[in-house]
């Protein structure tokens, strides 16, 4: 196995100081930048490596970047998306907590490709000791004139600012995370006008990435793109649920879903079979045994109807009951709804009402199509993703475990951890 | 100016964090932060203090506040409590680790205890997944959590 970029020092002690993350060579790649590359290198290598941004919707970042309008004089802002929230997810977290620098030396780099002097890193409310660390390494990285006027004599200026959110998940949407970020309610803007690369914070251009999207950054520019690509290229996928051996996997894009299960993340527990899986967070659609061979990349999983997303894969073994993950599921976005759309808001308690009579053992047979009437109703008409979050998750479980609700409909109850459903094979 | 509350440590660090930005709107997030560490809660006269401090209108201010599930615009406990039951907590058993900690607690998720001093939540995915299931209590976090260290843990914050 190749040499991990990312979480190659992550976790280990003393992370957040700067003089032990100059010591395994930090920030020796934005010195190369601001000293010998000019912004249009920066912009032309990443866009090289073919960098998709990591915070959900894999957005090629080079491209992103161009499309930021560079108009001498103007102001332009960055912006730091690390509020992460998708259920599953906690890739971010990790680095942030194990090697805080990592994310401040991307940040550096892509506000001198940008031309950006002022950016901010939108920081999850609930992630304090993360908080604490970023605080730590950027008071450092001031100390030792990373940041701040005149940088390592370059002329370059730049000043970051932490900004902590306060507890909602929507503020993870990047027009609704600007409106957090200028201190109100984290409601979306629309599409056109507000992209953020044109219309984005105080209605500047702005250049709006996630937390893990900038940490690959350092590394493209050290070991240029195509070095960069030799390593898959890396993606992390964030491995939770039933298997034994739970984390970050740094890994080459596209290893099968099959291979990170069961090697990488320690497989199942003994005794217990594999079930089905969230691929990508709990927004896609959940697949089974029969795919476990998929590629985890963008277009593979897209093929089967389902999705790389945040990249965060939660595993169900046969004790899982998916009427009941799927009651969780619509619960976490029917609270988490900003309540903007009708579809979205109205949608998901409706939902949530259906699996709960299901769940208590009132279910009809009418309530598995008028879910999936609901579910279509809700795709295609939405602000923002989260209306759209829904849908994939509930049609694929209703698709591949159609008896399971039949049963808790017919009989009233839930039979599923004591005798477990046999999925196909594909044993831990 | 009636019934002014935030202290003056507590306004001179959003006189700081109205500097640190370049529109003052930006700061009311933080600001609101650093009235509900100093009160406990955001009281109407803690709104009305950040309020003036930004230049904001009071409703303006409550309406924003209200939106965010970490702002509590009523009194509770000072401790919190925050047991994650999303999709990989729920599938390692964070419904035992919640009923055990309403049972010792004698409130049900989202509220403060009699004595007034912890609030019980049930909240969202923390980003902690492989430490599956998860409870913060206040700032820590802990790992893998039973029912039995659940008790463990209220040790530590009484
Ligand atoms: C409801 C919702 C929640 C989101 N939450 C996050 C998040 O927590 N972190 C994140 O980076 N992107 C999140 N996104 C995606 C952002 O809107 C945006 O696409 C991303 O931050 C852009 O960065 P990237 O190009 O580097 O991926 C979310 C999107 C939606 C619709
Ligand atoms: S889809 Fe849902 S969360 Fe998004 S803007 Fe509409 S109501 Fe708000
Ligand atoms: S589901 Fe509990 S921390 Fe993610």
């Amino acid at each position: 196995m190749p040499e991990l970029l990312l979480m190659k020092y992550a976790g280990q002690p003393g992370r957040d100081a700067v003089e032990e993350y100059v010591r395994t060579g930090g920030y020796e790649a934005a010195t190369r930048a601001l000293k010998e590359l000019t912004p249009d290198d920066l912009v032309a290598m990443v866009e090289a490596s073919g960098l998709r941004g990591r915070g959900g919707a894999g957005f090629p970042t080079g491209r992103k970047w161009r499309l930021t309008p560079k108009r001498e004089g103007d102001v332009r802002y960055l912006v730091v998306n690390a509020d992460e929230g998708e259920p599953g997810t906690f890739k971010d977290r990790t680095l942030i907590e194990g090697d805080p620098h990592q994310i401040l030396e991307g940040v550096l780099i892509a506000s001198y490709a940008n031309q950006v002097h002022r950016a901010f890193i939108y920081v999850r409310g609930e992630m304090f000791l993360g908080y604490e660390r970023l605080r730590r390494a950027l008071e450092g990285a001031y100390a030792r004139g990373f940041f701040g006027r005149n940088i390592l004599g370059t002329g370059f200026d730049l000043d970051v600012t932490l900004h902590r959110g306060a507890g909602s998940y929507e503020c993870g949407e990047e027009t609704a995370l600007l409106e957090s970020l200028e201190g109100r309610r984290g409601e979306p803007r629309v599409k056109p006008p507000y992209y953020p690369a044109v219309k984005g914070l105080y209605g500047r251009p702005t250049v709006l990435n996630n937390a893990e999207t900038l940490a690959h950054i350092p590394h493209i520019v050290r070991l240029g793109a195509d070095g960069y690509k030799a390593y898959g290229p890396p993606i992390l996928y964030s491995v939770s649920g039933h298997v034994t051996r739970p984390g970050v996997k740094e890994l080459p894009i596209g290893t099968p879903l099959r291979e990170i299960i069961f090697e990488h993340a320690g497989g199942l527990r003994p005794g217990r079979t594999f079930k089905a899986v969230f691929p990508g967070g709990s927004s896609a659609a959940i697949l089974t045994a029969e795919h476990l061979d998929t590629p985890a990349d963008f277009d593979s999983l897209a093929k089967l109807g389902s999705m790389l997303g945040s990249s965060a894969i939660i595993v169900m073994d046969d004790t899982t009951c998916i009427p009941a993950v799927m009651r969780r599921t619509v619960e976490f976005y029917r609270d988490e709804s900003c309540g903007k759309c009708t579809p979205c808001r109205e949608g998901t308690i409706w939902l949530s009402q259906i699996l709960d009579r299901i769940l208590e053992g009132h279910g009809r047979m009418e309530d598995l199509e008028l879910m999936d009437g609901i579910a279509q109703q809700m795709t295609g008409i939405c602000l923002c993703a989260l209306g759209e979050s829904v849908p994939p998750p509930l049609r694929a479980s209703l698709k591949y475990f159609r008896d399971e609700f039949l049963h808790h409909i017919r009989a009233g109850s839930c039979d599923v951890v004591r005798t477990p459903v046999a999925a196909g094979g594909a044993r831990g | 100016m009636s019934g002014r509350v935030l202290s003056d440590a507590t306004l001179s660090e959003i006189a700081r964090l109205r500097d640190a930005y370049p529109q003052a709107e930006s700061a009311l997030l933080p600001a609101l932060h650093a009235a509900q560490d100093q009160v406990g809660y955001l009281s109407p006269e803690a709104i009305a203090d950040v309020a003036e401090a930004l230049g904001l209108a009071e409703t303006e201010v409550t309406s924003v506040a209200s939106y965010y599930s970490m702002f509590f615009l009523t009194p509770v406990g000072r401790h919190k409590i925050r047991v994650c039951t999303n999709l990989s907590c729920y599938l390692n058993g964070a419904e035992e680790v919640l009923h055990r900690l309403c049972e010792r607690l004698g409130v049900s998720p989202g509220e403060t205890t009699a004595d007034g001093r912890i609030l019980l939540e049930a909240v969202e995915c923390l980003g902690a997944c492989e430490e599956a299931p998860v409870v913060l209590a206040d700032t820590t976090r802990h790992a893998r959590v039973t029912a039995a260290a659940a008790d463990d843990l209220l040790g530590g914050v009484r």
